[in-house]
């Protein structure tokens, strides 16, 4: 059963690689290729809650946090190179005269891409540690995250002059001097990022195979089983979503280069929630599960809004719940149990298995 | 499918030739023309919280649509609408903005509501070399060059709104607002405006979107006792703002309060009996007496129902479906940069009069009005300035 598993899920980076490298580069348009784009942005979010919910059986409502700090921090830059040597141009509307002192180191990129890794390091760690130190944990936790997350979007709203407000920050063109609106600009934005999703899918798969995921494995199954064991298990579980945090950030950080604008409604608990759906049609216990779960619900949302927009809604509200009812381990339990019995009825396989119970 | 595979790879391959090759192969069928229709995107949220008010805008551009193709369409073609959901949500409004000109390849997008909405859409707008309408009021301080704006700016409702006030009502401002950037703006303007004037302000408060806690606001507001209270507070809010202001006594009888965002359509979401009293700045209001409004509220009424009310930003949208054909008779091409050198100088007789785009600014010259709010959802004019007013997206305070 473990094996098939990692053989399922060695197939599935194959076929998504297949995907997303040959069939959607060819087959789709490029403004269609910059919509796949936004979705691989939520794919980094949803392989950290795999990691967390799946293995540690943390749920984390709030990883639009995370997401918004990367996007944010982007943005930042962004805007500020767009609008050198002058303010930004919502600060000028909001009547700020100088930039913000947390603004200036953003005028460095290398500064802005450290800061996108470290940031929401170190805020998701002391956060984490102290609630988990605490022994907070299950439906608190979800609570608390989810708290923060509108936290931070009302914040965001109210600061109008430093943060753009409701509106957010848009209206940038260019990298360091490079176009990033044109099309091949794009495309190459595209394969960086879908080489980056593979990279960090499958550092995660590693992460779960290894001694640390047997641990985050144990905690979720009986964490005080495993603090009885000498393990400190809160340090533990702080890690993963530490690392999950820095996932969130940097699909964060991609979203805003590729969709050309951040803003509060994107980092609020609406979408943080719709980020754990994510991670939950595709699987909450497999990290490419989880890449197709974002492109899934990705599609389903772009189709049924182009050809049912009165309606869609409720063809997408209708999805989730069939899937949360029908499977609720997600679609790739669905396929591993679909492989199982498939392997099942392999004679040799069955011989196998025989002489491997005896 | 082929099609497709190979202008992608043109693209990505050899951009240098498919640069020079695009063009060409543009230029041979005029943007967003088949045969003898013509396509025209329309781009506003049917779900989610501008639903409420962006739908019955739709509705406005199909009407005028349906309008246009029953006279005979533009120089002979027939408009086809291609209606598109941004769910109240900035990043599928971007979405969905390229859909429409690069799947579609629409002739013009009609559509936004929120600023966020419409900075969302004009980057991918002014890659696509394309074209928007914009028809909500909203607060200036923009420009771009393949946006044309059909509504109010700044100077067209805060700045006249004030001064009214300021001659009729007393010259003690309290400004109220939802904290967003129309808001902040808007009050911005209305200060050193209260200040040239003669008037004071005696209170400047925010609230977030969508509260509804408004008694300690109530509270300082009795405590500065100003003769007018000027709001921008946005949508389900004014429920509660409203209501709880009738429940400390300041009714419409007591107090000047003067919106420069609740139209017709809004009132029936406040509700009637909470709004009456109060008054409301606009370029349009559904009681202006000249045949062609009551023939547009007729029209209306017909295909959607009786009870339907037209608000501003619906007439505004209807207007935009005009403004957008007559630049293109004008212009005789589809072309957005025709239409746009067109549109300069254009002049409709719309349900609120007359309706001229500025020679420069891509914003409209028109009346401002004053109503007040009647039992029946209604506004009686109590105000109309006599002549169209200049826009002006960047003034000089």
């Amino acid at each position: 059963m473990k094996d098939l598993r990692t053989a399922s899920e060695i197939s599935t980076y194959i076929l998504l690689a297949v995907l997303l490298l040959v069939i959607l580069p060819l087959g789709l348009d490029a403004y269609r290729l910059n919509i796949v784009s936004k979705y691989l942005a939520l794919a980094f979010v949803a392989i950290g809650i795999v990691l967390t919910w799946g293995y540690g059986g943390i749920l984390s409502l709030g990883q639009g946090i995370f997401f918004g700090i990367g996007g944010y921090l982007m943005a930042m830059f962004l805007k500020l190179e767009a609008s050198a040597p002058e303010l930004p141009d919502f600060m000028v509307w909001s009547s700020v005269e100088a930039l913000p002192a947390w603004w200036v180191p953003y005028h460095s990129f290398a500064f802005t891409i450290v800061s996108i890794l470290i940031l929401p390091a170190v805020l998701s760690f002391i956060f984490s540690y102290a609630i988990f130190r605490k022994r907070v944990s299950g439906v608190y936790f979800a609570i608390v995250t989810l708290s923060l997350a509108l936290t931070l979007a009302t914040i965001l709203t109210g600061a109008q002059g430093q943060t753009g407000g409701f509106n957010g920050i848009t209206d940038f063109n260019t990298l360091m001097g490079i176009d990033i609106i044109s099309d091949e600009s794009k495309f190459v934005l595209y394969v960086i990022q879908v080489l980056m999703l593979f990279a960090v899918g499958a550092l995660v798969s590693l992460m779960i195979r290894s001694r640390f995921g047997k641990v985050l494995i144990a905690i979720r199954d009986r964490e005080d089983r495993v603090r009885f064991s000498g393990y400190d298990t809160a340090m533990f579980k702080a890690f993963a979503f530490m690392v999950a945090a820095v996932l969130s950030s940097i699909g964060g950080a991609l979203y805003t280069l590729q969709v050309g604008l951040i803003a509060p409604s994107v980092v609020g608990v609406m979408s943080s929630v719709e980020m754990v759906i994510y991670a939950a049609v595709g699987g909450r216990l497999s990290v490419p599960g989880a890449i197709v779960g974002s492109l899934l619900v990705g599609f389903a949302r772009s189709y049924l809004s182009e050809y049912f927009p009165e309606s869609w809604l409720f063809f997408l509200g209708g999805l989730f719940i069939v899937v949360v009812m029908v499977i609720p381990n997600g679609l790739s339990d669905l396929v591993d149990r679909l492989l199982a019995r498939i392997a099942a009825l392999w004679p040799a396989a069955r011989k196998a298995e025989r002489s491997m119970a005896q | 499918m082929i099609r497709i595979t190979r202008r992608h790879l043109m693209q990505s391959t050899a951009a240098g030739a498919a640069a020079v090759m695009m063009p060409s192969v543009l230029r041979a069928q005029p943007k967003g023309v088949d045969g003898n229709s013509v396509r025209l995107g329309i781009l506003h949220s049917l779900t989610g919280t501008f639903a409420i008010a962006e739908a019955s805008m739709v509705d406005a551009e199909k009407l005028a649509i349906d309008e246009i193709n029953a006279a005979g369409g533009v120089m002979g073609h027939k408009i086809v609408p291609y209606i598109e959901d941004g769910a109240s949500e900035a990043p599928v409004f971007a979405e969905k903005a390229k859909v429409l000109l690069r799947r579609d390849n629409v002739a013009a997008i009609i559509g936004c509501y929120s600023s966020a909405l419409r900075k969302a859409v004009l980057p991918a707008v002014n890659q696509a070399k394309g074209l928007l309408y914009y028809p909500t009021y909203y607060e200036g301080q923009e420009i771009d060059k393949r946006c044309l704006y059909t509504s109010q700016e700044v100077t067209q409702s805060v700045i006249a709104a004030v001064t009214w006030m300021a001659k009729e009502k007393g010259k003690k401002f309290f400004l109220i607002g939802s904290n967003y950037i129309y808001p902040v703006t808007c009050n911005k303007i209305a200060k050193p405006t209260i200040a040239k004037l003669g008037g004071t302000v005696v209170g400047e408060e925010y609230v977030p979107l969508g509260h509804t806690e408004f008694s300690s606001i109530i509270n300082k507001i009795k405590a500065a006792n100003p003769d007018c209270i000027y709001s921008t507070v946005v949508g389900g809010s004014n429920v509660a703002f409203f209501k709880q202001l009738r429940a400390a006594g300041l009714d419409g009888s007591k107090i000047t309060l003067l919106s420069t965002v609740v139209s017709e359509n809004e009132i029936e979401g406040i509700g009637r009996d909470n709004a009456v009293g109060y008054y409301a700045c606009m370029g349009y209001f559904q009681s202006i007496d000249s045949p062609i409004n009551k023939k547009f509220v007729k029209a209306i009424k017909d295909k959607y129902g009786a009870n339907r009310v037209v608000g501003d930003p619906m007439q505004c949208g209807y207007n935009s479906v005009y403004l957008w054909k007559n630049a293109v008779e004008k212009a005789k091409s589809f072309a957005p940069d025709d239409v746009l050198k067109a549109s300069a100088g254009l002049e409709i007789e719309a349900p609120e009069g007359t309706v001229r785009f500025d020679k420069e600014n891509h914003h409209v010259w028109k009346k401002v009005r004053v109503g007040r709010a009647l039992e029946d959802g209604q506004f009686e004019i109590v105000h109309e300035t006599a002549d169209l007013v200049q826009p002006d997206p960047f003034p000089k305070l």
